[in-house]
């Protein structure tokens, strides 16, 4: 008998037990979609960390002192910019305070820092232009206005030229920065940057807690790293007084944490496509005894144990690649569904869909070996004697 | 002198039922010749049934020799009984024994399908069946739609479809009333003077005088002519 008219047979038989059929597939479905639309919302979620990590500047170190009695000054830092590897650094300075323009005032993160800044954390001038060493050493009172800052501040007019109160104290806006989204808790748009300088004195401090450096290339990041916590050692003497953070480690970490979650998930998918075969096998043996006289018909007829083999695996294999191609379907529309519902991201890929489909189609055959065997060993006399 | 199509020899078959043994066949030795029209009578339980499924190759004999058709039935695998089934043999049952999913044309191609042959002339092949039973336009109905007479002449169809040498038939009229088992009586006749061999089974001696030749069964025991 050839496979394609097996294909048909048993493509008709489904058709005529569509519920059965719809019941025996539940499993696959469900494990098929699941693993699909797990899958996509996290490799989405992961993409959408890896974006902002990126985001955040290329090659990026960030350096936190935690020890409050030895100080951290400028002039350490200078020197860190001197280590082999290191592009350049920028102090940072931050807290949350009131800007306002006249009635209008706003709760945004000022950042005080120094003209480096700029290319760290690869931001862009829409407007005027950003902090320079001059401000830095005269302790001018400029600022430069994050995009969604000047948006509340000064609606559709230019702010640059204008001034505006911080802390009640004046400051003049000498530019705005382009809009770069929100990442990792840190929002640049709604945000105002000050000369370090001048953020040390309006904060009353005078040293440094955090400073980032940007290594020469990827490659350097490594010797960077070392090198700034080798004369970071000079200063403290333990490792608890000072954080080095490279970008790449957090990059790491996340995406390690991602792999393991791939991995629960297809156990998961892999359990729960095992009890979808368990239901399949279940399904096709009491099909097996349903249709003994059929059975008996056949090898009447002329079929050989191998003909009754081959149809009865058809129709689990074809039960199961069905399931799976409606579980790729319900997976991608439940990812969709949760993507628009949440405003995230979903990534979909073709080996993973590809995979499931075949994973299924094999647990359907796998499993469909026994009832097949089963009724393909059936004695026809024993077969046309039920009713 | 030619040989014969249907040779048996001291075909023995038993069951056991729980203590005692059932000789479903006892000894039995039976020659049909080619183009030979047999009917087998007995009452319910001698073993007609048994016989015919020995004939059939649907079942192999605990002891004796069987030869059709020249091959060595009680010496063949499994494999080689599914052939000579489809090729030589066509089946004919009481209870018509159609797939009830499948349409009677459908039902008609079943011995084509499982020979390898092609859909085309598969279709082809059985529609001219379905003509010779006067089922022709009933090829697409499911025998859920047709009539037991009419289902049986589909069956009859699918019994002739592979063009076997040897027609069985396991009281073909058993579920039919006496009108309908007369066309069924004169479909087989016909074919049988077309020349098949036919073997029919019955408990009704009506019908197996339409037969040439006549044996009996009893307890498993066989005689030549009727002895009930
Ligand atoms: N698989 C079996 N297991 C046990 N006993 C069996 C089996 N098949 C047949 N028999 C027994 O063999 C004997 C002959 O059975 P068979 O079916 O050949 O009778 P029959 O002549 O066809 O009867 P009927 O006219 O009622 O169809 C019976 O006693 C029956 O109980
Ligand atoms: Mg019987």
């Amino acid at each position: 008998m050839n496979l394609m008219t097996s294909i048909i047979m048993a493509f008709r038989n489904i058709r005529a037990n569509k519920t059965r059929a719809f019941l025996t597939m539940l499993g696959i479905i469900i494990g098929v979609s699941s693993v699909i639309a797990l899958l996509a919302i996290g490799q989405g979620s992961s993409k959408s960390v890896a974006n902002s990590v990126n985001s955040l500047g290329t090659n990026l170190i960030t350096v936190n002192i935690t020890n409050t009695d030895t100080h951290f000054t400028m002039d350490k830092l200078n020197q860190v910019g001197k280590v082999y590897g290191v592009k350049s650094v920028a102090p940072v300075l931050s807290g949350r305070d009131t800007v306002a323009n006249g009635s209008t005032s706003s709760q945004v993160s000022v950042t005080g820092t120094t003209s480096a800044y700029m290319g760290i954390r690869q931001l862009t001038v829409a407007d005027g232009r950003f902090i320079s060493s001059f401000d830095e050493n005269n302790r001018t009172k400029n600022v430069v206005l994050g995009s969604d800052t000047a948006t509340t501040l000064f609606g559709t007019q230019s702010p640059v030229n204008k001034s505006i109160l911080i802390n009640g104290e004046r400051f003049n806006v000498i530019g705005v920065m382009n809009s770069k989204g929100g990442s990792m808790g840190q929002n640049s748009d709604d945000a105002v940057y000050l000369p370090f300088s001048t953020a040390q004195r309006l904060l009353k401090t005078t040293y440094i807690t955090q400073f980032y450096a940007q290594a020469d290339n990827q490659g350097d990041v490594n010797w960077a790293v070392n090198g700034i916590s080798r004369l970071l050692s000079e200063t403290y003497s333990s490792t608890d007084d000072y954080s080095v953070v490279n970008q790449q480690d957090v990059m790491q970490a996340l995406s390690s944490v991602t792999g393991t979650m791939t991995m629960l998930l297809a156990g998961i998918a892999g359990i729960s496509l095992l009890v979808g075969g368990i239901g399949i096998m279940n399904i096709m043996l009491v099909s097996v005894t349903e249709r003994t006289r059929e059975i008996g018909i056949r090898k009447a007829i002329g079929a050989k144990n191998r003909d009754i083999l081959l149809q009865f695996l058809i129709e689990s294999a074809v039960l199961s690649m069905l399931g799976g191609a409606l579980g790729v379907a319900l997976g991608i529309l439940a990812a969709q569904i949760y993507a628009a519902a949440t405003g995230g991201l979903a990534v979909y890929s073709i080996s993973v869909m590809a995979f499931a489909f075949l994973f299924s189609a094999a647990v359907g055959i796998i499993f469909g070996v026994f009832p097949a065997y089963k009724a393909s060993r059936l004695s026809p006399i024993e077969a046309l004697r039920t009713e | 002198m030619t040989e014969p199509m249907i040779s048996m020899n001291q075909i023995e078959k038993s069951y056991q039922m729980g203590e005692n043994m059932v000789h479903a066949l006892d000894h039995v030795s039976l020659t049909i010749n080619d183009g030979d029209f047999l009917s087998i009578v007995g009452p319910s339980g001698s073993g007609k049934s048994t016989l015919m499924h020995m004939m059939g190759c649907l079942d192999k004999p605990d002891s004796g020799e069987y030869v059709l058709g020249g091959s060595h039935i009680d010496r063949l695998k499994d494999r080689d009984l599914a052939v000579i089934r489809n090729q030589k043999i066509g089946f004919i049952f009481q209870n018509f024994n159609l797939l009830g999913k499948l349409t009677a044309v459908e039902n008609v191609e079943l011995p084509l399908l499982y020979r390898g042959i092609k859909a085309k002339e598969r279709r082809a092949r059985a529609l001219v069946c379905l003509e010779q039973v006067g089922l022709r336009e009933r090829a697409g109905h499911l025998p859920s739609q047709l009539s037991g007479g009419q289902q049986q002449r589909v069956a009859i169809a699918r019994a002739l479809s592979g063009e076997p040498q040897i027609l069985l038939a396991d009281e073909p009229t058993g579920a039919l009333d006496s009108r309908t088992s007369g066309e069924i009586m004169d479909l087989l006749t016909a074919l049988n003077e077309k020349g098949r061999t036919i073997i029919l089974i019955t408990h009704d001696l009506h019908v197996a005088r339409k037969a040439r030749r006549t044996v009996s069964i009893r307890d498993g025991r066989l005689w030549e002519g009727e002895h009930i």
